[in-house]
């Protein structure tokens, strides 16, 4: 029997008697799903993981050889609090560290900046000076954990402290793992903490990528994210379409100031959001590994294979959190890292089930990273490698978001490339109509959240919920002001007026930043070293 | 016919999420209300300011950072201080404890609504306190 015959004489004639429950399905990004995939599906391109282009795997051995990295993201209050955080979740078995700082660092403000009032260590740690990021890293041996680091409009300056670090314990900068986010398009599209207007903020991502291969070549000098773009709204082919054109902008920016896209591309990595609808995230992360190998080899001409290969960190879906019978959120949390396990995730960050009502307690954080270690070691769903390959409707999905996904990189590509795209407002625009359209559906119980829009309980049971008081603000104020006391105040002002001439002359900032955060220079005032020069990115307002 | 009641719907401190501020700015246009968004990181005098400039009813507050007690309370000042806090009707969302919740509504907001509310409820909640 073909599939056609099946679908007319047997399934039809089925949902005549029995009605389907709902009048279409599919998926996030609007694909059709089909009731039933088979052989007649389209499935090219499957390949061996390993090979090109890597559909199934960059790696032969995935999860046979180790586990993914298993990477909760923390921080909070001061770099005493948050280093207390790190020692204790590496005793309980996380592989990596992820730094989360506060919005004061992410803007690149000291903490007695009178903006950074009531912020202070809320959505992360302050860090203002090299005594700030050597206690943050302190008992944390640099040369054999990998750090993380979520920092974008001044990931420059951050990075620098960590390299600054380094030094003065003597770590060989060669030995230094770990990535900075250091994606400052989406910063302008969903995730709000940009500085500099978009043009001079790419000139620096270039500067990193060219100073990190020379001086720092383990580091991963970008992590592009398309978790912050779905979060703000954006469907699964949206979600890999604008993160591609934002990568095609920084591969272009820096092949144009003549670097070759070898010396950098194997240091490019990548960001990916897991949110509920399982299928169609397993494909997604597929489909990212086949599209990055096409770009990379055929339009980016490289021709290392490292520089091919995608590797990608995952973070479960933050807005799929309810605030309603938070307990519920670990079993969405469990789908979500599965998929991204299934996907072939390098590392991978759980959410906590508190996370819709503050900051994880550290009770919810151990049953987040207890949650990987189950999938890890109880199902075995990392014993062989891509077990979803061959899948007729994985396959099918994977095909389809790869086209979906293509087609709005091609839509970008004429309006000028992502940096243009942004500046017109379209990818917000884009992100903002299918938060709302998904939305409308929630209102309309088109789609089902349980415990929001059905199954809702009378009353929900409480959850302690972590409290940041303000102590940590005081003592974070009074240390910047201790440490701008105890500094060489002459030769931090000087090192950053070097760095705003080399801003100037279109020399590589890198070097000069690592000495003015040597020097005692502080976030603030390196940042307001550039600032000088490249000026403030304006706030939009799309709406 | 009445003129449509006007919201402001803001992002005060340095907070960036705002799918939720947005997302609720469409609804409440959707039902009608002229509605108006001021963007992200402004201070509490330009939010003020532009509730008196916009000669709005209601006012909406968005935080998912953890600022929220600072930084709205700054904004109720400044209201007391511009001397318009009891025309204009307060409401905010976002990542807000329970404790918090109800401390903002001893500050003087009508509702915190926390994430999965539903525009029917917001839309309600507004409609029956601007368009008596």
């Amino acid at each position: 029997m073909k599939f056609d015959d099946w679908r007319k004489k047997i399934y039809e004639s089925l949902i005549r008697k029995m009605p389907e429950r709902r009048p279409a399905f599919q998926t996030s990004s609007g694909i059709p799903v089909e009731p039933l995939y088979s052989p007649e599906n389209p499935a090219a391109e499957l390949g061996f993981p390993g090979e090109f282009p890597y559909t199934r795997g960059i790696l032969a051995s995935l999860y046979r050889g180790k586990f993914w990295t298993m990477r909760q993201y923390a921080g909070f209050g001061t770099a005493a609090e948050s280093n207390a955080r790190y020692k204790y979740l590496l005793a309980q078995g996380q592989t990596g560290l992820s730094i989360a700082f506060d919005l004061p660092t992410q803007l690149g403000m000291d903490s007695d900046d009178e903006l950074a009032r009531g912020e202070v260590g809320k959505v992360g740690v302050a860090i203002d000076s090299i005594e700030d990021m050597d206690r943050l890293l302190d008992g944390i041996p640099l040369d054999r954990v990998s750090i993380s680091m979520t920092i974008n409009a001044p990931a420059a300056i951050l990075w620098a402290l960590v390299i600054a670090v380094a030094k003065r314990r003597k770590v060989p900068l060669a030995k230094l793992q770990g990535t900075i986010q250091n994606d400052v398009l989406k910063e302008y599209i969903a995730r709000g903490t940009y500085i500099f207007p978009p043009r001079p903020s790419l000139r620096v991502v270039t500067d990193i990528f060219e100073y990190g291969g020379r001086a720092v070549p383990n580091w991963n000098t970008i992590s592009i994210s398309g978790y912050h773009i779905r979060e703000a709204g954006a469907t699964a082919a949206q979600e890999l379409g604008l993160t591609f054109a934002n990568a095609v902008c920084y591969v272009e920016s820096a092949v144009g100031r003549g670097l070759d896209p070898d010396d950098f591309l194997p240091r490019v990595s990548f960001f990916w959001n897991a949110h509920n609808q399982f299928f169609e995230e397993i494909a997604k992360f597929r489909a990212a590994r086949r599209i990055w190998a096409k770009l990379s080899r055929d339009r980016f001409k490289a021709k290392n294979p490292r520089s091919w290969m995608h590797r990608f960190h995952t973070q479960t879906g933050g807005s799929t959190l309810t605030a309603e019978q938070p307990l519920n959120n670990v079993a969405r949390t469990t789908v979500q890292a599965l998929a991204a396990v299934l996907g072939g995730t390098q590392s991978l960050h759980t959410n906590s089930y508190d996370e819709a009502l503050g900051l994880p307690t550290e009770t919810a954080a151990t049953v987040a990273l207890r949650t990987q270690q189950i999938l890890a070691h109880e199902t075995k769903a990392g014993d062989t490698v891509d077990p979803m390959g061959g899948s007729y409707y994985i396959e099918s999905l994977t095909a389809r978001l790869e086209e979906d996904a293509m087609s709005i990189i091609r839509k970008i590509d004429k309006m000028g490339g992502a940096a243009a795209a942004i500046e017109a407002g379209y990818p917000q625009r884009e992100i903002q109509k299918s938060a709302y359209a998904a939305q409308v559906a929630l209102e309309k119980k088109e789609e089902i959240v349980v415990g929001v829009n059905e199954f809702r309980a009378r009353e929900t049971a409480a959850v302690p919920v972590m409290k940041i008081d303000e102590r940590p603000e005081r003592d974070q104020i009074r240390r910047i002001r201790a440490f701008r006391k105890k500094r060489k105040a002459a030769a931090a002002r000087a090192t950053c007026e070097r760095l705003t001439r080399a801003a100037e002359s279109g020399e590589n900032l890198m070097p000069f930043i690592v000495a003015a955060v040597e020097a005692g220079a502080t976030v603030g005032e390196t940042t307001l070293a550039l600032k000088k020069v490249f000026g403030e990115a304006r706030h939009e307002r799309t709406l | 016919m009445t003129a449509p009641a006007r919201v402001l719907i803001a992002k005060v401190g340095l907070d960036g999420h705002d799918r939720g501020a947005k997302v609720v700015a469409m609804g409440l246009r959707d039902a009608g209300f002229e509605v108006i968004y001021t963007g992200i990181r402004q201070r509490a005098a330009d939010v003020v300011r532009a509730c008196i400039e916009e000669d709005v009813g209601a006012l909406g507050l968005s935080s998912l950072s953890g600022g929220h007690m600072a930084n709205f309370a700054d904004v109720v000042k400044e209201l007391k201080k511009q001397k318009v806090l009891s025309r204009i009707h307060l409401f905010a969302g976002g990542v807000i404890p329970p404790a918090d919740q109800l401390k903002l509504r001893k500050l003087g907001f009508f509702a915190v609504y926390p994430p999965g509310t539903s525009l029917q409820t917001i839309v309600a909640d507004l409609t029956s306190r601007l368009k008596k």
